[in-house]
């Protein structure tokens, strides 16, 4: 086969392109970040859940450790059951305590792990036993205000 | 009874436009079926991809600069007032990958290379070169029209990539080098918002469905051309705005499917 200028042109025209495409993902998207390494999944039990989403962080003294991967509604309990699933080279105590917390005012919600003292370290598929749902704003206004109400008038 | 003409010229076009539908589909499905033949003879897929990918390559790269230039700027504007300036990375890449870079490159690409398949066939059909071959018992589908269209579905997804990467870089240089954005924000938050397969790939997609509707369309319109002077600069006038018009209407249904609703 002919090689011509146009098979040359050709190529730079599609590896320019593909180029840009990996660019894209590389830096722009989060594909050079995504985690590789094995995972085990835990799950934990909230009677409030807030504003939590799939895929939202799960964090532990800041650092990402993990995503959420499921949400659903318990209907024996009738409370949240979200599952998260960690990253294997972070191990947590039974006794690890699951918040909900939010980054900032009015940010988004994500999960933070607090370590306990247990010796035993969590497996996959086990559940965190101590949870703390999320603040509801609403909540802590109305708390606020039957407070108030409850003072007795100076 | 001017009311009884109306409704009657209404109705001719109506029916016209739903014949004209079906025998797109038609062609869509030939196109398809004779596609074999001119993946065996690759060269003359290469040729289209020079004269539709790489004739396009500048307009697209300029446009793309531009346009990522000018959301750079826009999206600082508007940031600015609730103090979030280091979200601009996040806007300028989030508004290219899903939805700027595959329509306007479209758009561009449709006006670029669509109306010249088109009038390139129209042509070939006023000048009886495409009867001339199917005296020679070639299929005019296969030797002509299904390369076009090969061509025009692999380089919309470049070209879309490409507009986006350049605009990316267009909206770097405006905020981060003109105006100022903390370099480390900008690029940090944009990887964080982004995701590969929600924004990139569907993104990518998207310029592919793009591609198909524009090259079907500049095909059809230029083979069915009636084979005059008038006949050819219409058919490229109405290859243009109709593909223009499926682009966005395709893309408004695509946007929904993919992220509408959450």
């Amino acid at each position: 086969m002919e090689r011509t200028t146009l098979d040359l042109w050709v190529g730079m025209f599609v590896v320019a392109g593909i180029a840009a495409l990996v660019m894209l993902a590389m830096k722009v998207g989060n594909l050079s970040t995504y985690n590789v390494s094995e995972s085990y999944e835990v799950h934990a039990y909230f009677s409030n859940i807030g504003g939590l989403k799939p895929k939202a962080s799960v964090r532990s003294a800041g650092v990402l450790i993990g995503r959420v991967t499921e949400i659903t509604l318990d209907t024996e309990r009738y409370e949240a059951r979200v599952v998260m699933s960690l990253d294997k080279r972070y191990q947590f105590p039974k006794d690890t305590f699951a918040n909900i917390l939010t980054a900032g005012l009015l940010g988004e919600q994500y999960i933070g792990l607090m370590p306990g003292g247990d010796e035993e370290m969590l497996q996959n598929g086990e559940q965190l036993k101590k949870t703390q749902s999320a603040v509801i704003l609403e909540d802590l206004i109305g708390k606020f205000l039957y407070s108030k109400a409850e003072e007795p008038a100076k | 009874m001017p009311a009884a003409k109306t409704i009657r010229v209404i109705g001719h076009r109506a029916i016209n436009a739903v014949w004209r539908i079906g025998m797109a589909t038609r062609f869509f499905f030939l196109i398809l079926l004779y596609s074999g033949n001119s993946f065996r003879r690759f060269h003359l897929i290469i040729k289209e991809l020079f004269s539709t990918g790489v004739m396009s390559l500048i307009i697209i790269v300029v446009a793309g600069l531009f346009v990522g230039m000018v959301l750079g700027l826009q999206g600082y504007e508007t940031l600015k007032r609730y103090g979030s300036e280091s979200a601009l990375g996040v806007m300028v890449a989030l508004g290219l990958v899903r939805e700027l870079g595959p329509v306007v490159a479209a758009l561009l690409f449709a006006s670029r290379a669509g109306s010249a398949m088109t009038a390139e066939i129209g042509l070939m059909k006023a000048t009886e070169q495409i009867s001339a071959m199917e005296m020679m018992a070639v299929n005019p589908v296969a030797r002509i029209v299904a390369p076009r269209f090969w061509a025009g579905v692999v380089s919309m997804p470049l070209l879309a990539a490409l507009f986006s990467a350049v605009g990316v870089f267009g909206g770097y240089f405006v905020g981060v080098v003109q105006i100022g954005v903390d370099e480390g924000s900008f690029w940090s938050q944009m990887q964080a918002a982004v995701d590969f397969r929600e924004d990139i790939l569907n993104g990518v997609i998207k310029s592919f469905v793009f591609g198909m509707a524009v090259t079907v369309i500049a095909l059809f319109e230029g083979y069915d051309a009636p084979p005059t002077a008038e006949g050819v600069s219409g058919a490229t006038t109405r290859t243009v705005v109709q593909s223009s018009l499926a682009i966005l209407m395709l893309d408004f249904v695509l946007t929904a499917m993919m992220f509408g609703g959450n």
